[in-house]
């Protein structure tokens, strides 16, 4: 790719611009949105850059069409890609589902501030998290990636693209007012040094490609608009054929696949950052905005002899369950400090059960904790 | 003089809307990041309004990793309106250098333990024509006054956030705040 798309070299911009720039890098090509704070300049940069990349910018009239035009320019082909914050986020819920039901590859964005509904839309929030793995009806397997810095911003909407290319399913990038609004140095490698993953291409022939039937990873291969293949696209229950087929041992197949997909490939996607854990009694969860004044309080806390150790959801969907059962056989106390009232806190409590004390550090959104904060807990706890 | 720039350092630029400290806490937080080869975290906080609402750039500056991107107590506070002086004046606690646009902002009573710093950046950039470069007045001011950041880097990151077509007027700004410190604060920073 010499498209002008991968802009190599050390930039000093925001999250949101960096999101865009991971894009363009990742190969995406075609982006619809509908602008809202805090998640504007992913847009505003992606309308400047893609014309001139040879990709397509388009404003719809609203989220729902924004998620549908990004579900059909990928059935055309392209690499496709929206942004949003909470409400935005809300009215794509049914097409994520026609998403997640026609296994279409896509990024979507969603640059968390307070709600519940308009909320306080400039300022942060974290509670989308529960929304981002049930919010649309049905059952299907959901990957979500929670960025920490500007640089992560870039990195893992790379990483976004690549695992919605190789697991077909829309991808979301679950980020944060503060990590969207703050500038840092980013550093963008050369385009060839970023490794790109594309969707997989059915190699039979026309006349025997089965386009719903999954191969040993539960994936099918896609075979996309104008490349000579038949293909019936449908969010009705189908058949590998694609055809609507209204019985539940063709729901059966098709929803086992589209959760087991993830399920089954949790250990492949999930990443975590795990630290000072070797004698930790007690753990601090975060991710996102709040993970960095974790950081700052759990080093803090090991300087003064605490024995706490860090624990950095990079992925936050899947949930890295076998990781907190194991914990909880030998950690005493899990602090989740996250900004909504406890959500990642109720799925540590599902996977550690009693064996191990959790304490839920909330707030409820238009700012994130002080390291004070979260180290006042850590030395309650860990004395 | 000592070396301050490997500690963490936290500047906070204050004013309202449309005096550019915005642009001022990136060129900053650029400068740093990209040319003085340390970290920076910036960030800001702005009301809904354009222009005249209040207005805050942060950033945080340290040659190890930064965690936690906000400013909680300044060592460096740039005051450019009297809303300003009211919101953040109080934030500070110890030492912490003040300075200050002195036609914008009055301050009588110094908090203990700080330095203040006067300059008339809006009048000196209105005499450049252009009032707008306030702030760009004020960065030549700060590199001068603190050792925050260093005299080319200030510079580049000035040249590299600009209009094409604006280098004169904004180089003329950036040096006039600069020499207006050496001249009157030669025997700190």
């Amino acid at each position: 790719m010499n498209n002008g798309a991968v802009l190599t070299g050390e930039h000093f911009l925001n999250g949101d611009v960096a999101c865009a720039e991971g894009a363009l890098a990742a190969g995406c090509n075609f982006f619809a949105g509908y602008p809202i704070t805090p998640a504007t300049e992913v847009a505003e940069r992606m309308s400047r850059r893609l014309p001139k990349t040879g990709g397509i910018y388009i404003q719809m009239e609203d989220e729902i069409a924004s998620m549908a035009a990004i579900l059909g320019a990928s059935w055309g082909g392209a690499k496709a890609m929206t942004s949003t914050s909470g409400p935005g986020f809300s009215l794509m819920m049914e097409n994520i589902g026609l998403g997640m039901m026609t296994e279409t590859p896509c990024v979507l964005v969603n640059i968390m501030r307070a709600g519940p509904s308009t909320g306080l839309p400039t300022l942060v929030g974290q509670a989308d998290v529960m929304q981002a793995r049930w919010g649309s009806h049905g059952d299907y397997g959901v990957i979500a990636i929670s960025p920490a810095s500007v640089q992560e911003m870039f990195d893992l909407t790379i990483e976004a693209f690549n695992l919605s290319e190789q697991y077909r399913q829309p991808v979301f990038i679950l980020s944060d007012e503060v990590v969207g609004h703050m500038y840092e140095k980013l550093v963008i490698p050369p385009a060839e040094r970023i490794h790109r993953i594309e969707r997989r291409k059915p190699e039979k022939r026309p006349d025997e490609y089965v386009p719903f039937m999954g191969e040993e990873d539960l994936v099918p291969p896609m075979a996309c608009a104008g490349e000579g293949y038949r293909v019936h696209v449908t969010g009705l229950t189908h058949d590998e054929m694609g055809y609507p087929h209204m019985f539940h041992t063709t729901q059966e197949r098709l929803v086992r696949r589209l959760v087991d997909k993830i399920r089954l490939n949790a250990d492949k996607i999930i990443r975590l950052e795990s630290d000072f854990m070797e004698d930790a009694k007690v753990v601090v969860i975060a991710y996102g905005c709040v993970s960095r004044s974790a950081r700052e309080a759990v080093e803090r806390a090991r300087s003064k002899g605490l024995k706490v150790g860090m624990l950095r959801l990079i992925t936050v969907w899947p949930f890295p369950t076998k990781k907190l059962r194991e914990l909880a056989g030998r950690v005493e106390t899990f602090i989740i400090p996250e900004i909504n009232y406890g959500q990642v806190a109720y799925e540590v409590e599902r996977c550690a059960g009693d064996r191990a004390e959790i304490v839920q550090v909330g707030i409820m959104g238009g700012t994130v904790h002080s390291p004070e904060d979260i180290y006042d807990v850590i030395e309650e706890f860990a004395q | 003089m000592t070396d301050k720039r490997g500690e963490k350092q936290e500047i906070r630029v204050a004013g309202f809307g449309g005096q550019g400290i915005v642009l001022a806490g990136n060129i900053i937080g650029k400068a740093a990041a990209l040319y003085d080869n340390l970290n920076a975290v910036f960030t800001q906080s702005y009301g809904p309004e354009a222009r005249g609402g209040s207005c805050c750039a942060d950033v945080v500056i340290s040659s190890g990793t930064i965690h936690y991107p906000r400013v909680t107590t300044p060592h460096i506070l740039v005051l450019m309106s009297e809303d300003a002086k009211n919101t953040y004046l109080g934030s500070i606690t110890g030492s912490c250098r003040i300075l200050i646009d002195e036609d914008l902002v009055n301050l009588q009573d110094l908090p203990e333990g700080s330095d203040l710093y006067k300059i008339p950046s809006t009048r000196i950039a209105e005499k450049l024509g252009r009032k707008i470069v306030a702030n760009i007045v004020m960065l030549g001011f700060i590199a001068s006054v603190t050792d925050l950041i260093s005299y080319d880097s200030m510079k580049k990151a000035i040249l590299a956030s600009i209009p094409k077509g604006t280098e004169e007027l904004n180089l003329e700004a950036f040096e006039q705040g600069y020499q207006y410190g050496k001249t009157h604060y030669a025997s700190t920073g």
